[in-house]
């Protein structure tokens, strides 16, 4: 299925033979598994791997914990202490599917900043990146779902909240807000459907990495130059790639291993670290806790959300404008799902020619105030909403617009970009000399 | 309710007022040293007999543990107390049995009754609920080394008491502690602006410890320090029994992940060295 020309599988015994002509499943295993990659991609490019080993653990012990758990408002509490008390090995299956979701989130991230700085997401790759992006989305709701599930303090006010959301959008809002919740509070009935969600979107997400994987194997991988694999014969397509196994099967496992010792480390050792500690009170309605936080990777985007008050001109404008119907918390909505928006269609904001950030001297400038950009929002968005907090929160978030909005098309046609390699094989011998008489001393500039 | 419910979440917004959020006064969590505390850090089952003890003593007439089974008494990694002993202890406890109608005796299978008191917290996840003395700030290497600091609080809460500030009326209800944070504060101890002028507030509870409140079988010292921290360390224990398990795991995991790992580094260098700094033919 890849436009990289390379060797096919070929049936060899009789029974191969038989299979085959009736259902290709082992031709089209050896095509994925065998795909050219470029031969000089980074560390950059494993994130893959390890956001497909999350979605199989996050499933594999999502299902073995639902057998545990009770969906009811009186019993998830205490449903979740009897996994953490009476289960064989309970208390190892929720600490790892509560950080597992804490290490999708670290490598999403990862992959999108990587995106983003590599170009990615630029033709002919656009459909990969919007369907990255419709997974982000499906991640954040089925994160955001789960979190609500063990019923506590934070489980509830942050489901109070965040439906909350959908009650500001004008007119439809409270009638939204009230078929989002199955009733006029979170109560048993959100809990319910909550959970149902939770256990369907993760095989939606899964569907939807196939169509990822099938996407960006039709185009075949993007690399650290940018510069695409050349195609004309299958020889000159072997210069510039390397069969997916072993190579980067293998390179991609030893950092997996890496990535999870760590992450074990932290299952181990301190696995409440990044959940909040008012979580372990069981949820009440009639209590609100003093600072209601979400969990860390909603932290740039609830920034964004709170940034847009009713004393900002933007939003001054926007309610005059249309007479009072985008009010401050309206608009705080439309910039937090704006934030998101604009990144989906960076394919089209982005003007300049060059693919890679390697070569754009003035993007890699822009490119890492983003990245600063992106850490000082999650920061913000864990503080109270006040002075100074909630100044810089506006600053940081007009930069993230910015950046999609303005900086980008306009760079494309400003910036002069420096030469790129003419094949992926120069820039990886530019790297790895070849050897003239097998020392390294030796190494001489590719021919 | 519902009125009340789209208040807290423009607060929670930030569209609302942001003072009423800062109501309540500084507290100050002392840094106890707890033999759990870091990789390495296990519990110590004389120390949460004794904890067991004070709870059973003191804390239970009003605090109740509704989580934590009674068998789990004889865990290993938790106060490790035998079969027997466990079964003598349950019968203390009244239990109320659905299939009887009525009251009986409590058996290991049984949980600990929860609390008698309705403004008296259940303390199952006590030092869960109340962790955070040692972040979640910053890359919470403190953390690791030091644990979620739930059983500081506790400790530093039951050690906190202390006599009431001049600015406060005799009659003022509750007991003053410099580590409570969400008590009442009388309006004499406020500035003009409503900020507390005292360190912590007034806690309904009063002082529970007083020193040599019980007798220990083995012999340790039952001063409010040493009694605060053995109950705060059984609190710990209420709330994670599993933590020596959990550690151990977490031990087993991280040395296997690193062997896999430097295996698959090797295999990785093996296989790419053909490719990168190839002879030319």
């Amino acid at each position: 299925m890849s436009g990289i020309p390379h060797d096919h599988y070929e049936p060899k015994s009789g029974a191969e033979k038989w299979l085959a002509r009736r259902l290709p499943v082992v031709g089209l295993l050896y095509d994925t598994l065998m795909i050219p990659t470029p031969k000089n991609l980074n560390w950059m490019w494993i994130w893959g791997i390890v956001l497909t080993f999350c979605l199989a653990l996050q499933i594999v012990t999502g299902i073995v914990l639902v057998m545990h758990y009770t969906p009811h408002v009186d019993l998830a509490f205490s449903s979740v202490e009897h996994i953490m008390r009476d289960v064989n090995g309970g208390y190892m299956l929720r600490y790892l599917h509560a950080n597992g979701a804490s290490l999708f989130f670290v490598a999403v991230y990862a992959h999108i900043f990587r995106g983003l700085y590599y170009g990615s997401y630029k033709a002919p790759r656009e459909i990969t990146w919007i369907i990255g992006m419709l997974i982000y989305l499906l991640m954040m709701a089925t994160g955001f779902m789960g979190y609500v599930l063990p019923w506590g303090q934070m489980s509830f006010w942050g489901a109070t909240v965040i439906t909350g959301l959908f009650g500001a959008i004008p007119f439809v809002g409270e009638s939204l807000q009230t078929f989002l919740l199955g009733g006029p509070a979170v109560d048993n009935a959100t809990l319910n459907r909550f959970f149902s969600l939770h256990y369907l979107l993760p095989f939606v997400i899964a569907g939807l990495v196939i169509v990822h994987i099938w996407a960006f194997h039709s185009t075949g991988n993007n690399n650290p130059t940018g510069v695409e694999v050349r195609r004309g014969s299958k020889e000159e397509a072997q210069k510039d790639t390397l069969p997916f196994w072993p190579y980067f099967v293998i390179k991609d496992l030893f950092a997996l291993a890496v990535i999870l010792a760590v992450f074990f480390a932290i299952v181990g050792f301190m696995p409440n670290y990044l959940g909040h500690p008012d979580n372990y009170i069981e949820a009440n309605p009639l209590a609100t806790p003093a600072h209601i936080v979400p969990e860390w990777y909603f932290l740039p985007f609830y920034a964004i959300l709170r940034a847009f008050t009713s004393d900002v001109w933007v939003v001054q404008i926007a309610s005059f404008v249309t007479g009072g119907i985008i009010d401050a918390k309206f608009f705080g909505v439309l910039a937090m799902f704006g934030a998101i928006a604009v990144m989906a269609l960076v394919p089209w904001l982005d003007t300049s020619s060059v693919r890679s950030g390697r070569y754009r001297p003035m993007f890699k400038w822009w490119f890492a105030l983003l990245v600063i950009d992106f850490f000082a929002l999650m920061w913000l968005g864990a503080m109270p909403a006040e002075e100074p907090y909630a100044s810089f929160s506006l600053i940081a978030s007009a930069y993230w617009f910015a950046y999609f909005l303005v900086i980008l098309p306009l760079l494309g046609v400003i910036e002069k970009p420096l030469p790129q390699p003419a094949t992926i094989e120069e820039d990886f011998d530019a790297h790895y000399a070849p050897k003239a008489g097998g020392s390294k001393a030796a190494a001489k500039p590719a021919q | 309710m519902i009125k009340k419910l789209t208040l807290s979440a423009l607060v929670a917004l930030g569209l609302g007022t942001t003072g009423a959020l800062a109501a309540g006064g500084e507290a100050h969590v002392e840094d106890f040293d707890f033999s759990f505390e870091g990789p390495f850090g296990a519990y110590d089952v004389n120390q949460l007999q004794r904890g067991l003890q004070i709870y059973t003593e003191i804390c239970s007439a009003c605090h109740g543990l509704k989580f934590v089974p009674i068998r789990t008494l004889a865990d290993d990694g938790g106060p490790s107390m035998p079969e027997d002993q466990v079964r003598e202890y349950a019968k203390q406890f009244e239990v109320f049995d659905p299939e009887l109608d009525d009251f009986r005796e409590a058996t290991p299978v049984d949980h600990f009754p929860a609390s008698s008191l309705d403004n008296a917290p259940d303390l199952s996840l006590m030092a869960k609920k109340r962790a955070g003395f040692h972040g979640p700030y910053g890359l919470g290497i403190n953390q690791f080394f030091k644990g979620i600091g739930g059983p500081e609080y506790i400790a530093s809460l039951l050690t906190g008491y202390e006599e009431a500030p001049d600015c406060a009326p005799e009659d003022f209800p509750g007991s003053y502690n410099k580590v409570f944070a969400s008590g009442g504060i009388p309006d004499s101890c406020r500035d003009e602006e409503g900020h507390s002028t005292v360190t912590g507030s007034w806690i309904a509870m009063a002082p529970p410890l007083a020193g040599d409140d019980v007798e220990f079988a083995d012999g340790h010292e039952a001063d409010v320090h040493h009694e605060a921290m053995d109950v705060a360390a059984f609190l710990m224990w209420t709330a994670e029994p599993k933590m020596m398990a959990r550690k151990q795991a977490g031990f087993a995991g991280v040395i296997f992940l690193t062997l896999l790992a430097v295996l698959l580094y090797l295999t990785n260098k093996r296989l790419w060295a053909s490719v990168k700094y190839k002879r030319e033919d």
